[in-house]
This record gives structure tokens, C-alpha cells and sequence, in this order.
């Protein structure tokens, strides 16, 4: 064993007596740590700890906010999109509507129509009928008074009388054709 | 670190089992060191436990420095670290004590001398120093008579003189014949018992830590010959087992420390019924 333990030994006090430079070098380093550390570092971090609060509480209020108005739009849009759908139905709705009535309408100016064209055919019918019939009336009671003049030989100049005879005659060949329809 | 000649290490000997020579057990001696600079019967000197409580007041300073100097709001990988150990003593010691509200001007103070003890507490496992300052009784001492003045003081600002008093003699009338007694033993617990109890608490562990360590440490090492190998293995296992307990330890006083501490002023504050 080394002598120098023996001294060492020796000379040990109670460790509970503080020697006083350790004890002033002990107080001396710990308010040297606080200050620096309550003066400067602290308050450094404590302002970045609540920027961050902050910015983390306008993060969420902006977020919640950007929610809102999804929420309001997403509405908006929803209920401008039932108004579309109505309007769509009511337009076609209308569109029907309006389809039927046009085609009953040219239905009727179909029907008027033709009910014009085949009038208007019986008339031109009727028109040329009775021409024809005027015609042949006259053709027929000349070729007739002409047949009959050479069958009698005498000619039959007296006009108003030949021509009341062949009216009557003709008049008579009416009511049988009028009575055979 | 070691130039000092009383600071016997068991491998500064040659001295092993069966050798011839005594087992240099570890003791008070242990914790005594010759100036580094100075004399150490005049009172004016340096030593290595003043050189470690300055080293860690430095590495304290400079850790804090590196990460709050210019905090980001998004914070790097070291601010994050000091943020964390930052929180849990403001949250975890001040405001689950004291609150928020009283609490948040204790803070600065209980985060600095959790951080200085528990540095303290350190050196007892780091390499080449392998000291822990707190065990030093000058040291503890030192804190515990800070956070005495701290909350004697802020008992007569908030309750009074008389309030003061009755704050540190637990005056309750409904105690009647026995008030007398029981105010005595509260005023010789509340001031003197307790600033001693708070500094021998730390010391305490710590010197008792240093020791088993030293003991562990030295036994491997006076064992190392022959079938003593056999025993070195397991001595030196209980250093590394001692060890990890220490760094354990360490933690857990500096925490009990700064509990101790807010749970004092907290006393300050609080009414007396």
C-alpha cells in the first residue's frame, strides 16, 4: 500500500463539513447555468414554443374554416344541382307538352288539308263534270236534232222549240240517272 | 485528471490477490483530492470536483446553447432533444405541482437546477472523470440552501409575518394542549430538518453509488490473478450492472431533488389552515 493513502487516510473529515471553495465554485457554476438559461435560452424557446401553439391553433382554425366553406359550397352546389334536375324535368315536361300539341296541330292542318285537296278535287270533278256535261249536252242535241232532221227530213229550224225539246229530253235522262245512283 | 498521488486507483498498484497485499478498499479517501492548482490548507485551490462542476456547468450551457440559441418553430433533432428534457420538468415537476399559473416563474429555476444536478450526477459514469460531483457534500448543500432562501423568503412575502410563522409551525388551534409541542417539532422539521434532509438525500445516493462502484471497479482489478479471474469476471459484471443502475439513479435524484424543490414552494404558497 502506498504511504500516501496512509497520510490521505488520515487526514479524511467528516464528509458532511462542506469545504467552503467547493461550496462557493458549486453555487457559483449552478447560478451561472441559470442565469444564461433563464435570461437568454428559456425565454429564446419559450417564444418558439408559442409561435408554434400558434401556428399549429391557426393551422387547425384555417383548416377548419377551408371545411366550412367546402361544407357551404358542397350545399350550394348540391341544392343547384336539384334545381337543375327540376328545371330539366320541367323543360322536358314542357318539351312533351308542347310536342303534343304541335303534333295534334299538324295533325288537324294534315287532316284540313287534305280534306281541302279532296274538296277541292270534287269541286274541279263537279266543275268538269258539268262542262263536260254542258258539252256533251250541246254536242248531244245538235248530233241529236242533226240525226233527227235527216230521220224526219225536215229540219227542225225552230230553235226554241228544239231547244226545249232536247232540255226536256236531256232533263229526263237526268232523273232516270239521278234515279238509278 | 488523475495526477493526484492520494487518489489511489487500484490499477495505479500493482497490487493482486495472492500477492501479498491487502485489498485497497475504497472510502472516504475516495473522495478527497489534492489541488490541482493551489493549496489545498489554505483554502484557496482548485481541484477536480471544482473542475467538473465548472466543465458541467459549461457542457449544460453549451448543450442549451446549441439548440435554443435560434429555435426554429420546426424544430431540428437537438432541439427536439432539449425540448423534451425542457417539457418534462416544466410540465411533469412545475405545473403538475404548482400549476400553471404560479408555477411559470419557477420555471427557469427548476429546469436549470434540475439539468446542473442531474449533469452533476453524470460525471460518476463518464470516462476519465468518473467523479460524480454531488457527492461531494459542498455541492448538494449549495442547491439545497439556494431553494431554502428561495421559499423561506417567498413564505413571509406571501403569507406575512404571522402567517409566515404559522406556515412554518403548522399553527392549528384544534390541537389544544399539544400545540405548544407540535409547534416546536414543526419549526425544527420545517427549518432546520429540512435543507439538511434535501442535501443528504442527493449526497447520499451518490456517494453511496461512487462508492459501490469504486468498490466493483477495484475488486476486478485485485482479483485479476490466478483463480481470482473466476471472481474478477463477476466483479467486473457488477460494474457494468452498477453502472447502468447509476445512470438510473442519477435521473431519478436529480428528478426527487427538483420534486422536493416545487413541492417546498409550493408550501410557500399555499394558505395555511
Amino acid at each position: 500500500m502506498s504511504p500516501l493513502l496512509h497520510i490521505a487516510a488520515e487526514e479524511v473529515q467528516n464528509p458532511l463539513v462542506p469545504p467552503i471553495p467547493e461550496l462557493v465554485i458549486g453555487l457559483l457554476a449552478f447560478v451561472i447555468v441559470f442565469g444564461i438559461l433563464a435570461k437568454k435560452l428559456l425565454p429564446n424557446i419559450n417564444k418558439v414554443l408559442e409561435e408554434r401553439r400558434e401556428s399549429i391553433e391557426g393551422g387547425i382554425e384555417k383548416a377548419e374554416a377551408a371545411q366550412t366553406e367546402a361544407q357551404s359550397v358542397l350545399e350550394q352546389y348540391k341544392a343547384q344541382l336539384a334545381e337543375a334536375r327540376h328545371e330539366a324535368a320541367r323543360l322536358r315536361q314542357e318539351a312533351q307538352e308542347q310536342g303534343a300539341v304541335l303534333i295534334a296541330e299538324m295533325r288537324a292542318e294534315g287532316q284540313r288539308q287534305r280534306e281541302d285537296i279532296i274538296a277541292a278535287g270534287h269541286a274541279q270533278i263537279e266543275a268538269d263534270r258539268k262542262a263536260a256535261a254542258s258539252v256533251l249536252r250541246q254536242d248531244v242535241g245538235k248530233l241529236a236534232t242533226d240525226l233527227a232532221g235527216k230521220l224526219v227530213g225536215e229540219s227542225l229550224e225552230d230553235h226554241a222549240r228544239q231547244s226545249r225539246v232536247i232540255d226536256r229530253f236531256l232533263d229526263d235522262l237526268d232523273q232516270k240517272a239521278e234515279a238509278a245512283r | 485528471m488523475s495526477a493526484d498521488p492520494t487518489q489511489v486507483l487500484a490499477f495505479e498498484t500493482d497490487c493482486h490477490i495472492f500477492d501479498g497485499c491487502g485489498f485497497p478498499s475504497p472510502g472516504l479517501h475516495s473522495f478527497l483530492f489534492e489541488p490541482i492548482w493551489g493549496d489545498g490548507d489554505s483554502s484557496v485551490y482548485f481541484n477536480k470536483t471544482m473542475l467538473l462542476a465548472l466543465l458541467g456547468s459549461i457542457i449544460i450551457i453549451g448543450f442549451f446553447w446549441a439548440a435554443f440559441r435560434r429555435p426554429q418553430v420546426v424544430p431540428g433533432k437537438l432541439q427536439m432533444v432539449a425540448e423534451t428534457g425542457y417539457d418534462f420538468v416544466r410540465k411533469n415537476v412545475v405545473y403538475e405541482t404548482m400549476g400553471k399559473r404560479e408555477g411559470e416563474k419557477y420555471v427557469p429555476f427548476v429546469v436549470a437546477l434540475f439539468f446542473f444536478v442531474w449533469m452533476m450526477n453524470l460525471w460518476s459514469i463518464i470516462p476519465l472523470a468518473q467523479m460524480p460531483v454531488t457527492s461531494i457534500f459542498a455541492y448538494p448543500l449549495g442547491l439545497a440552501l439556494i431553494v431554502y432562501i428561495v421559499w423561506v423568503s417567498l413564505t413571509f412575502k406571501r403569507q406575512g409575518f404571522v402567517g409566515a410563522l404559522k406556515n412554518f409551525t403548522g399553527y392549528d388551534k384544534s390541537l389544544g394542549a399539544a400545540l405548544p409541542v407540535v409547534m416546536l417539532i414543526e419549526a425544527f422539521s420545517n427549518l432546520l430538518v429540512r435543507p439538511f434532509t434535501h442535501a443528504v438525500r442527493l449526497f447520499a445516493n451518490m456517494f453511496a453509488g461512487h462508492i459501490l462502484l469504486v468498490l466493483f471497479t477495484i475488486a476486478s482489478w485485485y482479483l485479476l490473478n490466478g483463480i481470482g479471474i473466476a471472481y474478477a469476471s463477476v466483479s467486473f459484471l457488477m460494474v457494468l450492472v452498477m453502472t447502468v443502475f447509476e445512470l438510473f439513479i442519477q435521473a431519478l435524484q436529480a428528478y426527487v431533488f427538483v420534486l422536493l424543490t416545487v413541492t417546498y414552494i409550493q408550501g410557500a404558497l399555499a394558505e395555511q389552515h
